[in-house]
């Protein structure tokens, strides 16, 4: 046996239906996932101005149930999940001794003493076997779920509409960042009121069974608002516009939360230690005084797109680096994520530019979102 | 997708029209466009510049990559088409008419390109 065989990407319960979509397909974290079925632009303003279908069964589900269900988030995550009340959600993260991100997650929880966690695929693996080991002496198991469910997301402003039209479910009184158990299209579902796009939108945690059904009645009772199916490629766009983190590229092991702005979901308040509490307080402490570099927004003045791992220049000196670039549909211009040092952060900072293969494109720093939608 | 019997093919999926009075059109195959995705950018040789085959003379970006513009000829850049510098979107929309990319006065006939029939093959492998 050869060990550099390279494993057969997995594939979702709506493969067949991506391919009869005429799909472009992509490899994304082991997972042969749709990239794009026509124009990714046109997928992207589909979302901004009426709905978008998303396959997202490649993210990684691990239910912790048992009477220390929260005890054990609470020690494993950086946040307060015990607090989190039933049929809610909470955006957080789980990071290592030292402070470091392994990555960022919604947990939702479906009872008292039950959580489904959702990690990003490529980090699901890790996820669970942090999870695993802290839950030693806890009363709490902790369940790889991945194989359990399949996931679509219906994003966008027209998006309550078409689902009220295949639920019975309380749609109204679901709040953003809540879920709760319901049928849909005749499918047993977590429908969740959260999404990644910046619009609003569901996602339906499914069996993977009941995945082609159900995105047949989504495609068929959406089909006057003018829902499309979309891929991977618009919901990058999408998350960027709304300045939202994507791990690999503004989260990684080599930050904290404090370094990428988003201590706020560090919650030291809690009760009992929480792993990584130490390297947290000091990185809080440090980002208070001395940040070293701040994530920001560029905007670009040319058509030049900025692209992950271009340098940041102002002065002839490199002052940070690019973690997500693109052409933005919303704006019509090419967008970016960057950390910058501190002294360059501040929105309208002059001289700022980013080196595009050799050339140093003008770029303004704005504050972060791009993109935040009227409610 | 069909590509057209008329026109010759690079691997680099350009393709090059026959040279009318010397002067030939280049532009990128509808396979390559696809594969790009919406095409955002495109930075195309200036009008007098020299092109040499195989070499690239531009950029085009896209949403989620940018790849560098081979010619498929050897000549002098008589042309370039400002629409679709203005409107990108002509490449995938339109790419073996209203998308074309340059037009050079043909120096050199290129040696190693393909038929239409051969491309359609190449591509698809």
């Amino acid at each position: 046996m050869s060990s550099t065989e390279s494993a057969e990407p997995r594939r979702t319960a709506l493969d067949a239906v991506h391919r009869a979509l005429g799909a472009t397909m992509t490899d994304f974290a082991g997972w042969d996932m749709p990239l794009r079925y026509g124009s990714e632009r046109d997928e992207h303003r589909a979302v901004r101005t009426r709905a978008g279908l998303f396959d997202l069964s490649h993210m990684g589900e691990i239910t912790v149930t048992g009477p220390q269900a929260a005890a054990l988030l609470d020690f494993a995550l950086v946040g307060d999940l015990g607090g989190v009340g039933v049929g809610r959600a909470r955006y957080t993260m789980i990071c290592r001794a030292d402070g470091g991100i392994l990555d960022d997650l919604i947990v939702y929880r479906l009872a008292e003493t039950t959580y489904m966690v959702v990690a990003n695929a490529a980090n699901a693996q890790v996820v669970l076997d942090a999870l695993t080991e802290r839950a030693a002496g806890f009363d709490a198991e902790v369940r790889d779920d991945r194989e359990a469910y399949a996931l679509l997301a219906v994003q966008g402003p027209e998006s309550p509409g078409i689902l009220k039209s295949l639920t019975d479910a309380d749609l109204d009184g679901l709040k953003y960042y809540a879920g709760l158990p319901g049928t849909v299209a005749g499918v047993s579902a977590l429908i969740a009121r959260t999404g990644y796009t910046g619009e609003d939108g569901f996602e339906l945690f499914v069996a993977p069974d009941d995945a082609e059904p159900l995105w047949r009645a989504l495609t068929e009772a959406g089909r006057d608002a003018g829902l499309v199916p979309c891929g991977l490629s618009c919901r990058d766009t999408l998350r960027l516009e709304a300045g939202m983190p994507l791990y690999g590229h503004e989260l990684s092991t080599s930050l904290t939360p404090f370094d990428a702005g988003l201590g706020r979901v560090v919650r030291f308040g809690k009760e009992g230690d929480f792993v990584g509490r130490e390297a947290l307080a000091e990185a809080a402490a440090r980002a208070e005084q001395n940040p070293p570099r701040v994530l920001v927004g560029l905007v670009a003045e040319g058509r030049r797109v900025p692209r992950a791992g271009y340098p940041v220049v102002a002065g002839g000196q490199v002052i940070g680096e690019v973690t997500s670039g693109a052409p933005s549909p919303t704006l019509g211009k090419p967008i970016a994520m960057a950390y910058v040092d501190a002294a360059h952060a501040a929105a309208g900072t002059p001289g700022v530019a980013v080196d595009i293969r050799g050339t140093h494109e003008p770029y303004e720093v704005v504050a972060l979102p791009f993109y935040k939608r009227r409610k | 997708m069909s590509n057209p019997q008329q026109l010759r093919y690079s691997k680099e999926h350009e393709w090059l029209s026959a040279a009318e009075d010397g002067v030939a059109t280049v532009g990128i195959t509808e396979h390559a466009a696809n594969a790009l995705g919406d095409v955002v950018f495109v930075q195309l040789p200036e009008t007098g510049a020299t092109v040499t085959a195989g070499e690239t003379c531009g950029e085009l970006e896209s949403t989620k990559s940018v790849s560098d513009l081979y010619s498929p000829v050897t000549g002098e850049v008589t042309e370039v088409n400002e629409d679709v510098v203005n409107d990108p979107s002509l490449v995938n929309s339109a790419p073996f008419e209203g998308g074309w990319l340059f037009k050079v006065r043909v120096a050199e006939e290129p040696a190693e390109l393909l038929s239409a029939d051969e491309y359609t093959a190449y591509s698809a492998g």
